[in-house]
């Protein structure tokens, strides 16, 4: 086991006593980061990298990873407690998450993200460690036409978010898709529905979006109804942690979320959103309690925050073995590769195994400090939920506005912060659910986008679709996975019919 | 004894012989010594990108060669290509003799693309800073061995080469567009596949699902070393030292193309704020500390400052306003 081997000499670089305080500070600052909205992994490296120029490369990555992987355990804190996803990857985490945190089962909720992290992060860690090389392969094979064909199976989830009206649930979606055609639109380069500002010119920021939809609309509902219904937030009630029953049911959705998680995460325009959303939707068609999706399941944080954490490391597969960025903060990452003279790609693990190695293992150390750094803050976390409500609120919208401030210092995201939040009030009112809209502001863009890029390249000939095997493939699961289940409804209604008839 | 008018020449000569020794101290120091106290940039981007990094590694630079006696400050005006900051340092920065922005080819092209209502005419030009340089590239496998070959095939069937790079609009687009123009065919008959951010057009080249691609050197300079692309060609004038990469020009295609990046003041400032302003960079372009982030980051030194660079940034908005015209992206 050659792997094993330059895998045993990281560690010999990562557990020096200085290597180790680089890891902590930066799984420190990166839990901080991940927990502030606005202020993402990506923005705290690009202010670090002038501030490393100079210093010791291997120190200052190790210190970067810790940040990296802190951002996406930090992320679900805030989506879970005050239904305000810090970054994209974490709203779906907030959907179950935040409805168990009302029902008094918070730290349940914390401690399975935390845990589900830190399974789906080693597990994706050593994924990196000896799939790499073959993984980064089948990664480039995909092409724009697959990638449409991969949007079209992540929009099936959708179907597992619609709630009780058909009709309700894709306005909401058609809601999200129309804010996603805001901005330049890449292709050609037009600007659409932009009102005639500079500002709307990069489109509506899926975060603020999101903060809106959840926590501006949930805090102007919440004020409409105070006084005249009780406070809907328990605090917290029974033990903090997980129950037996809560360990049963979170082990399987950590681990499909990091088989999930890790390959999507490596492709290289994949991103940590699709894979939860796919995640969701599947924990939901596998578990035995159906029912209480939408009412606070478990398996609902379990699988996506497995699930991104996964994706996280799966992004430093082609960052690592090709220099290609997937995500902003690995953009900054490759930055700063290049600040130290060092070409991120085949060459890198052969001329500084040393640094890759030892990035490596330290990922591994950074996820046990962010598992011991999590675990007791969880106790504390929850005793924000038994601040009274209108406190509470008033702080959330605080934060929402503070964090939506920090992204570009524009009052138009503000403006847009509390239009969107109005929009969520009133949907909150009558009864649309807000998940759809989210992600059709996501995927909408994504698939458009690689719809047209298929077609240009291709000349407007549509069977690329069909004719290429991971296109067919992801479009029949997609198939299966939307028609499957009326299928089985309706062949089971025919046959309890009929058992009926002979009976 | 000296005649009265005798004495009131020798006075004037002794006047304007200490005016021009007064003047000839006064000089050199306005040309080296007077820069402003503090220094504010401001990166049009978010943080990370090229201009953020040009603005932050300049800051690091003042005060490392102990340029700027007090303060230099970045901040971030990301949005639409740069156009909101150059929106702001025109209007409420109007004046200011403390600020510059990053600026460069990008903008030049936002400006276009957006129709933004200010431009870089109404700013004070200061000088320009560094240069990197755009490859042409095909995937390892392809068929094309040489420009000869990509650009016959263009030309026999545009729609069928398939071009990757950045955003419409953007540098690479220009690129093709100019490249179009060169050899004959029609810039709005170009497949120009744009991809947002370098990695996803990276990952296509690398998959072979596209033609060819053009970016800047830098990006794709290790996979072209370890033999994943092959380069066909580099848009400088003069082969780079160390990139050992036919330019345009030599393979008969009379294109030359740098993605440039400069700085600009306010508009409305004084001739001394800009005298200082000037001073303060022809410093840092001569210090070591910058010539080694140069080096460290396979930037091209392309310096030119005050006139001159005001006079090659008009040119270059003349040359990408008519590139852009025909490729269908300005009125």
């Amino acid at each position: 086991m050659e792997t094993l081997g330059m895998l045993l000499d990281g560690f010999s670089v990562a557990l020096t006593w200085n290597n180790l305080l680089w890891a902590l500070v930066g799984v420190t600052l990166g839990t901080i980061v991940g927990i502030l909205p606005g202020i993402g992994p990506a923005l705290t490296v690009a202010l670090l990298l002038p501030v490393t120029f100079g210093r010791d490369p291997i120190g200052s990555f190790i210190m970067f990873a810790g940040i990296y992987y802190g951002g996406m355990y930090g992320g679900s804190t805030t989506a879970i407690l005050l239904n305000t996803p810090g970054e994209s990857a974490s709203i779906i985490t907030a959907l179950e998450g935040n409805i168990m945190a009302r029902r008094g089962r918070g730290g349940a909720a914390l401690a399975t993200a935390a845990i589900g992290s830190f399974v789906a992060g080693t597990l994706a860690t050593v994924g990196l460690t000896f799939l790499a090389p073959v993984l980064v392969q089948v990664a480039l094979k995909f092409g724009p036409a697959d990638y449409f064909a991969l949007m079209v199976l992540a929009f099936t989830a959708v179907t597992s978010l619609l709630g009780s009206s058909l009709l309700r649930g894709m306005t909401s979606l058609f809601f999200g898709m129309a804010l996603g055609l805001v901005g330049i639109d890449l292709q050609t380069g037009q600007a659409r529905y932009t009102l005639g500002m500079l500002e709307m010119l990069d489109g509506i920021d899926v975060v603020i979006v999101a903060i809106g939809l959840f926590a501006v609309g949930e805090a102007l509902y919440a004020a409409s109804r105070h006084g005249r219904v009780a406070s809907d937030v328990i605090p917290v009630k029974d033990s903090i942690w997980m129950t037996k029953e809560d360990w049963r049911r979170s082990v399987g959705p950590w681990l499909r979320g990091a088989l999930l998680g890790f390959p999507l995460g490596a492709l290289p325009a994949g991103g940590a959103e699709i894979p939860t959303f796919l995640s969701y939707s599947l924990e939901r068609r596998l578990s035995r309690h159906k029912d209480e999706f939408g009412k606070g399941a478990i398996e609902g944080v379990a699988g996506p925050e497995a699930a991104n954490n996964a994706a996280a490391a799966g992004v430093l597969v082609p960052l690592l073995t090709l220099g290609i960025p997937t995500s902003a903060t690995a953009a900054i990452m490759l930055a700063a590769f290049q600040q130290f003279g060092l070409n991120p790609g085949p060459l890198l693990f052969q001329n500084r195994p040393d640094l890759v190695w030892g990035l490596i293992a330290s990922l591994y150390i950074g996820n046990v400090m962010l598992l011991v750094l999590n675990l007791p803050l969880v106790g504390l976390w929850v005793r924000l939920l038994s601040v009274p409500a209108p406190y509470l609120y008033g702080g959330i919208l605080v934060f929402a506005a503070l964090g939506t401030y920090s992204l570009n210092h524009s009052w138009v995201d503000l403006a847009t912060l509390f239009v969107v939040g109005i929009v969520g009030f009133i949907m909150r009112r009558c009864d649309f659910p807000v998940a759809p809209a989210v992600i059709g502001l996501i995927l909408g863009p994504l698939a458009e986008q690689q719809l047209r890029r298929a077609l240009a390249i291709s000349q407007g000939d549509y069977s690329v679709f069909f004719t290429r095997p991971i296109s067919a493939t992801l479009l029949a699961i997609a198939f299966v996975a939307l028609v499957g289940p009326a299928i089985v409804r309706f062949v089971s209604g025919r046959r309890r019919r009929a058992g009926a008839m002979a009976a | 004894m000296l005649l009265p008018k005798q004495r009131a020449a020798s006075v004037g000569v002794a006047l304007l012989a200490s005016f021009v020794l007064v003047l000839g101290l006064i000089a050199p120091a306005l040309a080296q010594g007077a820069v402003p106290n503090s220094l504010r940039i401001m990166a049009p981007a978010s943080p990370g990108g090229g201009w953020d990094q040009t603005a932050r590694y300049a800051q690091m630079v003042f005060r490392d060669a102990r340029i700027i006696p007090g303060t230099v400050e970045v901040f971030n005006v990301p949005g639409a290509g740069g156009t909101i900051g150059l929106a702001r340092l025109v209007s409420t920065e109007r004046g200011a003799g403390d600020l510059v922005m990053i600026t460069g080819l990008v903008m030049v092209g936002a400006i276009i693309t957006n129709q933004s209502a200010v431009s870089l005419a109404q700013t004070t030009p200061i000088a320009r800073l560094t240069a990197e340089y755009e490859v042409i590239a095909v995937p390892a496998n392809s068929p094309f061995r040489t420009l000869d070959d990509l650009l016959k095939a263009f030309k026999e069937n545009p729609r069928a080469i398939s071009w990757a790079g950045g955003s419409a609009g953007g540098v690479d687009h220009i690129l093709v567009g100019l490249l179009a123009k060169e050899v004959g065919v029609a810039p709005s008959d170009v497949n120009y596949i744009p991809f947002s951010g370098g990695g996803e057009a990276l990952a296509a080249m690398l998959g072979g699902h596209v033609s060819a691609g053009v970016t800047g050197y830098g990006e794709w300079a290790a996979q072209i070393e370890a033999g994943n692309l092959r380069a066909l060609a580099i848009t400088s004038a003069q082969r780079v030292p160390g990139i050992n990469i036919p330019t345009l020009i030599e393979q008969g295609v009379n294109i030359e193309l740098a993605n440039w990046r400069g700085v600009v003041a306010p508009p409305g400032i004084t001739a001394q704020q800009r005298q200082a302003l000037i001073n303060a960079f022809d410093r840092l372009h001569a210090s070591p500390q910058w010539q080694q982030v140069l080096v460290d980051n396979n930037w091209s030194d392309f310096y030119l400052s005050g006139d001159a660079f005001a006079a090659f940034v008009e040119q270059e908005n003349a040359r990408v306003t008519a590139v852009l015209k025909e490729i269908g992206l300005a009125p």
